[in-house]
């Protein structure tokens, strides 16, 4: 009995932290409705202040309190800097360019504390005054933890105070139901937008800040939790305080009884709840169908078909980097392995994004299954190499039809949750499933047939399937199944209306999508030799999407360029010290300066210079 | 007064406004007549600053309103009623008028909660509910007395007789007739003539985007054909 008590105080405990940095997400997302990756950043910096104002003050139980608040103030005033100088500008842009931004500032705040704390995990001291356990029902329960437990609905309450007994609370309630009315009724959001960002990103700060009694204080910190708390959100409904209290404690205290039975299941079980609340009840347990995403209506342009010289130039490209082996070395032959992968895992993304209008923060799911697929079946199955490469595609296309049937049902952002969801489940499969995956250790010695196995024959095994899945994705979207999936994203209602099966066409588009993207994770293992769960993780997933972002979401030849610029960069800058400061800023310039991308950037060059015309529009 | 010169407007690339004009004095009560999709409600949306893509000319009072985004519109004596109302679902009745709630300003006349009860009894005996809970006569009621709070000094009303019963359409004229007895200039869309002949001094019609008639109801009334073209009578 006290055994089991414990166990429910442990999971409210965590649900405390939990609930503080989901819920300033919520509320951002719910008057912004920014996607904010960079949350889980404000996170780890709370952490990493207290850590340093606690050791530096050493004030005893006041001057303890007094540094996570003071934290947490200061997190709240680097959330205002970013909102100002970044977000501000992208509040109308298309979800993918909000994300990938916010990414960017990922990216830079890792190497702005890797340079101010240093790479080792921090330890903090515990709470004075609370650093004994009570024996409860002959169970020790740390006190610290009983004090979390009381803090949690404390801001619960304070949150509900704030948001219903003031004039500045009921205006956020109002904008997160209608913001265009509360700006016609005479309201100024960008101060109410700025000043909901510092709310919410001090309370990330807070709870981070509330975190170094518990845990090491690491650079790990941010990216570790912004999925557990996007998946709160979600399920408690974005937008809402009280939902994402609710999904906090439900998502604790299944974990902590969950690990008895199961101890593998932390990683993957809120996942698999978010899952599937959203399946059930697709806006969340609190959440309301009118808080829609608002992502922009941005003006759709057709695509055009290659014109002659076009093709043209394409083919010229392909005949250079056919012949280009035999001019360079093996090193460069490698790294255009690499370009290549790139560019088909972009270009399906893209099919999936900018074809089809479903936008994917998962896709690594697709590539990774691919990839262990391949490798699974060269390891268990005994097959060779191209009865493997064979099997990635096809078990990523399962993959892809499996979750694409939960997906297709959400639209949105709702729907980039769930692909979310998706992706980090297999990645928690992956990863704790050591037996058959390998685990953290991966599979290795996944090596190209004889035939295959120089550097310069792999490479034009890989051109060949690259570039051919490539054609192949392009003659798809020139074909009325992709001249359907267009219609279906411009305008659902009206394919509906003339009898197309919106569903379905997404959910086929889904598969294709992720068919290729397997494609590009099989030519991917046996370039690398092994495979380990990070193809399948969040960062594989963004890499994809800021390559599509980079190229330019309109052209087809967006992602292509995409990628080829990204994996440049990314092998230039991965050689210096603090790259993903450098990177990071790219990617800011990229989405503040140059939204329509490389392609756009050139299109726009080349109509300057008068070589191709249209209206510049 | 509000002026309005060769508007144009568009949603991508469909042109909905193809100049329109209008001018709408003080304490003056002009009705936009029109069919389905005539422009109506883009016109209005444009003047409350909600639609990007559009050229022409704007100025209220002498001041260019163009450029403005919407609060500064609004700041500037200008509320807006919607067709669809908008009222704020998940927020109750109170607290729908707080956020319509501003200071009042010179030479427009204030609205008390006290006089805004008065004016619409329902809303009093309401003040907890939740927007969502109000009938559809309730809520033309709520969204019309939260742009009051913000003590306008001309106002514009898309359809306020859309799709309530009756009785409510009735009430819905004494609002219009007082809101001009308080010195309010008011720029009210419709569809229904006889509504707009009861409540307001002078009539637009626009069709396809562009001016088609501006006039009395008088005249209105000696040129039979105009209605039969362009409304549905
Ligand atoms: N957001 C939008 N995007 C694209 N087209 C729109 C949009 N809003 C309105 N339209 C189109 O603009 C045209 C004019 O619409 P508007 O709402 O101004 O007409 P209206 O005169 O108010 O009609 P109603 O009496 O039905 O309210 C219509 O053809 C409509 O389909
Ligand atoms: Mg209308």
């Amino acid at each position: 009995m006290g055994f089991y008590l414990a166990q429910l105080l442990t999971g409210l405990a965590n649900a405390s932290s939990l609930f503080l940095i989901a819920c300033g997400l919520s509320i951002i997302f719910g008057v912004t409705r920014i996607v904010n990756f960079a949350h889980g950043s404000f996170y780890m910096v709370g952490a990493y202040l207290a850590y340093s104002l606690v050791t530096w003050m050493d004030g005893g139980i006041f001057g303890f309190w007094l540094s996570l608040l003071v934290a947490a103030l200061i997190v709240g005033v680097l959330g205002l800097i970013v909102e100002v100088t970044i977000l501000r500008r992208i509040y109308h842009a298309p979800e993918l360019f909000q994300l990938v931004a916010t990414f960017g500032v990922v990216l830079i705040v890792q190497d702005a504390a890797l340079a101010i704390w240093g790479a080792e995990d921090l330890l903090g001291p515990r709470a004075p005054g609370l650093a004994r356990a009570v024996r409860i029902l002959g169970e020790p329960i740390p006190e610290y933890d009983l004090a979390l437990i009381v803090i949690g609905p404390l801001v619960l309450g304070a949150i509900w105070l704030l948001f219903h007994r003031t004039r500045w609370g009921i205006l956020v309630r109002a904008a997160t139901q209608d913001r265009e009315m509360v700006d016609a009724l005479g309201v100024n959001q960008r101060w109410l937008f700025s000043a909901v960002f510092v709310l919410g990103s001090a309370l990330a700060g807070l709870g981070g800040a509330l975190q170094i009694p518990r845990e090491a204080v690491s650079l790990q910190m941010d990216l570790s939790v912004i999925g557990e708390a996007f998946v709160v959100v979600v399920i408690g409904g974005m937008g809402s305080v009280s939902g994402a209290f609710v999904a906090a404690v439900l998502i604790s205290v299944l974990n902590a009884f969950a690990i008895l039975i199961f101890p593998q299941i932390s990683i993957v079980l809120p996942f698999v709840v978010m899952a599937v609340v959203l399946i059930v009840r697709p806006y969340g347990l609190f959440g309301r169908p009118g808080s829609e995403a608002g992502g922009a209506e941005e003006p759709e342009q057709p695509l055009r078909l290659m014109s002659r010289r076009g093709a043209m130039v394409l083919a010229a490209f392909v005949l250079i980097l056919a012949a280009s082996p035999a001019v360079t070395g093996d090193f460069t032959s490698i790294l255009l392995v690499d370009v290549m992968v790139a560019m088909l895992f972009a270009v399906s993304l893209h099919f999936m994004m900018g074809i089809g209008g479903m936008v994917s923060f998962g896709h690594a799911a697709y590539f990774g299954v691919g990839a262990y697929a391949a490798a699974m079946g060269m390891k268990y199955l005994g097959l060779s190499m191209l009865p493997a490469m064979a099997l990635g595609p096809v078990a990523a296309a399962g993959a892809a039809l499996l979750f694409g049937w939960f997906c297709v049902r959400l639209s949105g952002v709702y729907l980039a949750m769930l692909t979310l969801a998706a992706a980090q489940i297999l990645w928690g499969v992956t990863y704790q499933w050591g037996e058959v995956t390998g685990g953290d250790d991966g599979i290795l010695g996944i090596w190209p047939a004889g035939w295959a196995s120089g550097d310069k024959a792999y490479f034009y095994l890989a051109m060949v399937l690259c570039v051919g899945g490539m054609f192949l994705l392009r003659r798809m979207a020139h074909s009325p199944f992709g001249y359907g999936l267009r219609g279906v994203r411009d305008s659902a209602v009206r394919a509906e209306a003339i009898g197309m099966d919106v569903k379905l066409h997404q959910w086929m588009g889904f598969t294709v999508a992720g068919a290729f993207a397997g494609l590009a994770g099989v030519v991917f293992v046996f370039s690398k030799g092994s495979v380990f769960p990070d193809v399948l993780g969040i960062s594989q997933s963004v890499d994809g999407l800021i390559m599509v972002l980079l190229g330019g979401i309109h052209a087809l030849a967006g992602p292509i360029l995409g990628a080829g610029v990204f994996i440049l960069i990314e092998d230039w800058v991965t050689r210096l010290d603090y790259w993903r400061v450098i990177f990071g800023g790219i990617i800011l310039v990229v989405v503040l300066v140059a939204p329509d991308g490389v392609a756009g950037g050139v299109d726009r060059l080349l109509r300057a210079v008068g070589i191709r015309r249209g209206d510049a529009t | 007064m509000l002026k309005v010169e060769n508007l144009t407007a568009r949603y991508g690339r469909a042109q909905i406004l193809n100049g329109v004009s209008l001018e709408l004095g003080g304490n003056e009560v002009v009705a936009l007549l029109g069919r389905n999709g005539a422009g109506k409600s883009t016109t209005m949306k444009c003047i409350m600053g909600l639609v990007e893509q559009k050229t022409g000319v704007i100025s209220y009072d002498g001041a260019d309103l163009m450029r403005l985004p919407p609060h500064m519109i609004c700041r500037a004596g200008i509320g807006y009623v919607p067709e669809e109302r908008r009222i704020f679902p998940e927020l109750t009745v109170a607290e729908n008028l707080e956020v319509g709630r501003r200071p009042k300003r010179d030479g427009a006349p204030e609205w008390t909660l006290a006089h805004l009860f008065e004016l619409f009894p329902n809303l009093a005996e309401r003040q907890g509910n939740l927007g969502k809970q109000l009938s559809g006569g309730e809520q033309q009621m709520l969204t019309i007395a939260r742009t009051l709070m913000g003590n306008p000094s001309a106002v514009l009303l898309d359809e306020p007789s859309e799709g309530i019963a009756p009785v409510i359409v009735e009430q819905m004229a004494r609002v219009i007739a007082e809101l001009k007895a308080e010195g309010l200039s008011v720029l009210i869309s419709e569809q229904n003539l006889y509504f707009a002949r009861a409540v307001a001094d002078r009539a637009i019609i626009i069709e396809k985007g562009a001016l088609r008639y501006e006039g009395s109801f008088a005249d209105l009334d000696a040129h039979p054909e105009v209605s039969q073209q362009y409304l549905a009578v």
